[in-house]
Formats: structure tokens, sequence, C-alpha cells
């Protein structure tokens, strides 16, 4: 019989995020990946800023971290300096759709061999729930407390569909934590990103559809319906590039 | 036996001298008038089994710099003024994780998109810290072709002793000017290993490179170990040159293109009688204050020469604590000063103390 455990990579430690949000899942499932690959003392990681600033208190792993929205760059810098190891990126919607679009595009236009994890939980958790770039339309936000309207806010930007346009990635996915089924999916899916990088020495970015029930104003589990429900009208789950 | 000497651009012998002393990361953006040193990495940088990255912006290039430096390597970028203000955020980072690297400025005119003739008007930014929060970065301004050889090799080994950026002040006169130059075989000094460095944690706990600390009484701990660093610096790192004469009146300070504009001066006014000297500050961080107080002490005015409306002059008398006069001779905008000029300026002050 084997018995459920917490994966050596995850570190014994409560993890700061609110009732709810789906960062300790994907956080579990990224130190799931790393020691079933055996990658765990050959892996470093680059933080971002925002909710995820302080992944690398919950991951054991080398860490780096990163201003807001430069993760890639720096990530670019660690893998040319270390071609053997494996380098990943784990930014929210704002870090890598907002201020570090740029980064994301060039990284991915270069084909850097890294692996990105890209959490879209449609607002800016860590600063209480401002519109972020990939915001539905008609969501409330505190910074578009009468629902986001595309005349004044623009429409949500569909990073996979973008990205899946430009020659350098390889593996462009979009996978959702909102239900059981869904959670086996994404583990799928970022496995796969991974080996990407590990096998073939290719550029991978994953979006993960995610909670925030605190921003949202909704309970845990309404919120896991709203992923699963509402976002993915806008956002499609899917493989964009393979 | 006589080195060998190339004609090279101040741009090309900084670029050149990066290599020598062992780095092998390049990661930059281009302006005017720094694109040499771009140029030189991305011909010669994969010769020497190293990576030259043609970055997105300069605020790719310095968070580049930053994951590189972290991983554990010797690298580098160069930019020019206002790159350089775009990488100021990286470097407040650098500085606050304690990532060695070397940042080259190739001073043009500002404020703003200003223009792309040689200034010095990024003194303030370099040595008073540009960026946000409490830091220094080690200052080196070459003033000439060598020096920014020598320098640059120089800058690698202080900022790996001091897990700190080191940047080097030129200008765009510096970095287009073409002079003869030699470069000697590079001996990287003794320093310790980078066990700090991301590499994996294959055998040892893990690393974290940051600068985050949310509680208050480990961010001033942590600045207090800054600060003692940037101490010790200022005991140890102080490089200057000077020709002060015996019995000196009057004495110039000015750092880089201006420093050998001096020279001139101090030829000419010595030919004409005059009891003239000059100091040339190499290190503007840690500053030579220690000895222009010294000086000051014994001469009867000081002229600082900058192509600033004044602002090493600001260092200049902080030291000199009015001992003696301190006077501001200065063009900017790109425009270069002459020796005449310097020398009628100069002129003035020493009439007015004969009379």
């Amino acid at each position: 019989m084997r018995v459920f455990e917490r994966p050596k990579v995850l570190k014994d430690k409560v993890f700061h995020y609110c009732p709810g949000c789906t960062h300790g899942i994907v956080h579990r499932l990224v130190a799931e990946i790393i020691e079933e690959m055996d990658i765990r003392e050959r892996t470093v990681g680059v933080c971002p800023v925002g909710c995820a600033v302080l992944a690398y208190d919950y991951l054991d792993i080398d860490m780096q971290e990163a201003s807001h929205g430069r993760a890639p760059a720096v990530a670019t810098g660690i893998k040319r300096v270390l071609p053997d190891k494996v380098v990943f990126t784990y930014q929210g919607d704002g870090d890598l759709a907002a201020i570090g679009m740029t980064e994301t595009v060039h990284t991915a236009a270069r084909g850097e061999p890294l692996t990105v994890i890209f959490i879209n939980n449609a607002i800016y958790g860590m600063t209480n729930g401002q519109m972020a770039p990939t915001t539905l339309l008609g969501q409330r936000t505190q910074t578009t407390p009468y629902g986001r309207n595309a005349a004044k806010e623009g429409y949500p930007i569909k990073v996979c569909e973008m990205l899946a346009t430009l020659d350098g990635p390889s593996y462009i996915a979009r996978v959702s934590v909102g239900s059981y089924k869904s959670i086996l999916n994404a583990r799928k899916v970022l496995r796969e990103a991974f080996r990407r990088q590990i096998e073939e020495n290719a550029y991978a970015l994953v979006e993960v559809l995610s909670t925030c029930p605190t921003n949202w104003g909704m309970k845990p589990r309404d919120a896991m319906d709203w992923i699963e429900n509402e976002m993915q009208e806008t956002f499609p789950v899917g493989i964009f590039k393979e | 036996m006589k080195k060998k000497q190339v004609l090279m651009k101040g741009n090309e012998a900084m670029a050149e001298g990066a290599i020598m002393a062992g780095c092998r990361y390049f990661f930059g953006y281009p302006i005017t008038p720094q694109n040499e040193v771009p140029a030189h990495m991305a011909a010669y940088m994969p010769r020497a089994g190293g990576v030259f990255i043609q970055a997105e912006s300069e605020l790719a290039a310095i968070n580049m710099v930053y994951g590189a430096a972290g991983a554990g390597a010797r690298v580098m970028t160069s930019s020019s003024s206002p790159g350089i203000s775009l990488k100021q955020e990286g470097i407040s980072y650098l500085v606050g994780a304690e990532l060695p690297c070397v940042i080259a400025n190739i001073m043009r005119g500002g404020p703003g998109l200003g223009g792309i003739q040689p200034s010095q008007s990024d003194y303030f930014q370099a040595v008073k810290g540009g960026g946000h929060g409490d830091y220094r970065l080690i200052v080196l301004a070459p003033d000439s072709v060598q020096e920014m050889a020598d320098l640059t090799m120089l800058a690698f080994d202080l900022a790996d002793v001091y897990r700190n950026p080191v940047m080097i002040l030129g200008d765009g006169n510096l970095g287009q000017m073409m002079e003869p130059v030699s470069f000697c075989k590079f001996r990287k000094r003794k320093l310790p290993p980078k066990d700090w460095a991301t590499t994996g944690t294959a055998g040892r706990p893990r690393n974290i490179v940051k600068s985050l600390y949310l509680i208050p009484e480990q961010l001033e701990a942590h600045n207090r170990k800054l600060y003692r660093k940037f101490q010790t610096m200022k005991r140890r790192e102080v490089r200057f040159e000077e020709d002060i004469p015996e019995g000196c009146e009057l004495l110039l300070t000015a750092f880089g293109t201006t420093a050998r504009i001096c020279r001139d001066v101090v030829d000419k006014l010595r030919q004409r009688g005059h009891k003239v000297g000059l100091l040339r500050p190499i290190t503007l961080f840690p500053f030579p204050e220690e000895r222009i107080k010294e000086v000051s002490s014994r001469v009867k005015a000081v002229m600082t020469v900058e192509m600033n409306m004044g602002q090493m002059v600001d260092d200049v008398r902080l030291a000199v604590e009015g001992r003696c006069p301190v006077h501001f001779c200065g063009r900017t905008g790109g425009m270069v000063p002459s020796v005449e000029e310097i020398v009628h300026e100069a002129g003035k002050i020493l009439r007015g103390m004969k009379e």
C-alpha cells in the first residue's frame, strides 16, 4: 500500500496563500514532477513579484528572486551559464503578461530552453485585486469596479494563442486546476513542459487557469467552478503548439 | 622587452579587457556611443567560448546579468546614459542580492534623450546610487584607452571581492577615440569560491539569490552588512593620480576626459610660472576625500573641471570643508572644454590670489 505523501521537494511549511488559492496545488505539482524526474539537484527556479514571490520558501531547490516581470531574462542568464541545468520561471499574469510581456515574447522568440509556468487568475492578487491583462470582460476588480469594459480597458490578452504564432517555442499549452480531472491533466502537461527542456533543449510555456477566491469575492468551491465555466470561455484549455 | 601595442578604440579596449579578465557573458542593447562594445563582444566572445546576447531592452539585459551573476559567472553589460537610467532598477537589485558584475556607462549628454556627444553628467547617478535603496557601486573612471582596458580588468576582481556591481564610468570621447594599448596577461587574484551561486543543490543545501527581506529587523541587518562592505571599500579601494608641485597655489581636480585636458592646462600655467597641481580621482566611489582634505590645507584654491554643470565639485567641497575656496569650471550638453578656456578660468583665480 502506498501512502499519500508530501513530495520531498516541497518543504514542510504552511503556505502563506489564502484559503482556496490554487498556488498550493501548482507548487505541489511542480514539486512532484521535479521529484519524479529526479532533477532536484540540477534545477534552478526563478520566482516572480506577485503572490508567488515567496515560492522559494516552499520549494527545496536553488532559486533566484527576479524583479517584477523580468523572470524570463533572469532565467535566460542562468540557463546560458548552466546549459545542463533545468531552469524554470513561475510567474503570475501581471508579472508575465503586463510588466514583463516584452521579456515573455522575446524569450519565447529566442526559443530559450526554459520551462515557463504562467499562473493566470485574471487578477492582481498580491496588491488586493486590481485588473490584470487577463481580467475577463465584465469582471469586477478594485480598478474596474463597474466591470471590465472593452471600450475603456481593452480586452484580455490570450498569451498562449499569441505565443503560438512564434517559431521559437516548442510547446505552448493552457491547463486548469479547477477540478480533479483538470489537475491530473495539468500535471501531465507540466511534466511534458519540463521534458521538452530536458530532452529537446526547447522552450515550453504552460498557462494554468487558477483561482483567487479572496479577490474574486468567492467561496473556494465557487472559484474552482468559475475557472471551469467562466474563464475557459475566454481562455480555452488545450495545446496550442506541439 | 617592450609590450606589443595595438591601436584600438576605447570601447574595443574595454571589451577586449573584459574577455581577458575572464568575462564570458555579455548582455547588451544598442545605444550610441558604446556600440563598439557589443559589436566586439558579438565577434570575439564566441571565440573565447563565451555567450553574447543582444537583449530586447536594457531591462532585459541587466536582468540577464542578474541571472548569470547569480549562477556564478563573470558577466558584463554596457550602455550609455539613457540606457543606464533604464538599468537602475536592476542595479539596485544586483546590490541587494550581492551579485558581482561589471556595468559600463559611456556617458553622453542629458537629461532625457539629450545628445550623443560626450558628457560627465551621470556622476551623481553613478556615485550616489541611481536606483532605489541605500547602496553604492565601486565607480572607476578611466582617462585613456589603456585605462579603459586596465580598469575593466580590475573591475571584475573588485566585483568578486565585494560581491557588488562595479561601474566603469567613461564617456563618448574615451569610448570613441583611438590610442595604442597593450594588454598584460591577466592575473586573477585569489578569490573566495562562489558557494552562494544557484548552480543546483547537488552536494549542498540550497542557495537563494534574492533582495527581499520582509522582516524589517532582517532588512536592517542586511543594510548594515552592505554598509560595512561600502566602508571597507572606502578604506581599501581609493585610487587617484596626482601631480602636485611644492608650494602649489591652485589645485585642479578632474576625472576622465577632463583630467586629460587639465594635464595640458597644468603645463600651460606652469610655463607661465604658476604653481598649479592636478588630482585625478580614479575611483569616484570610494572618493579620495582624505587626500583632497590633506592637500586643501596647503593650497590657496581648488578648481574642479567637469563636463556637466557641477557634480563632482560637491564631493570636493565636502572634502575641502571650507579650508580654501572651491571653484568650478564646466561645459555640458556634449561640449568639451578647451585648454584655453580652462586656462582662462584658472588665470582669473590665480590673479585674484595676487590682489
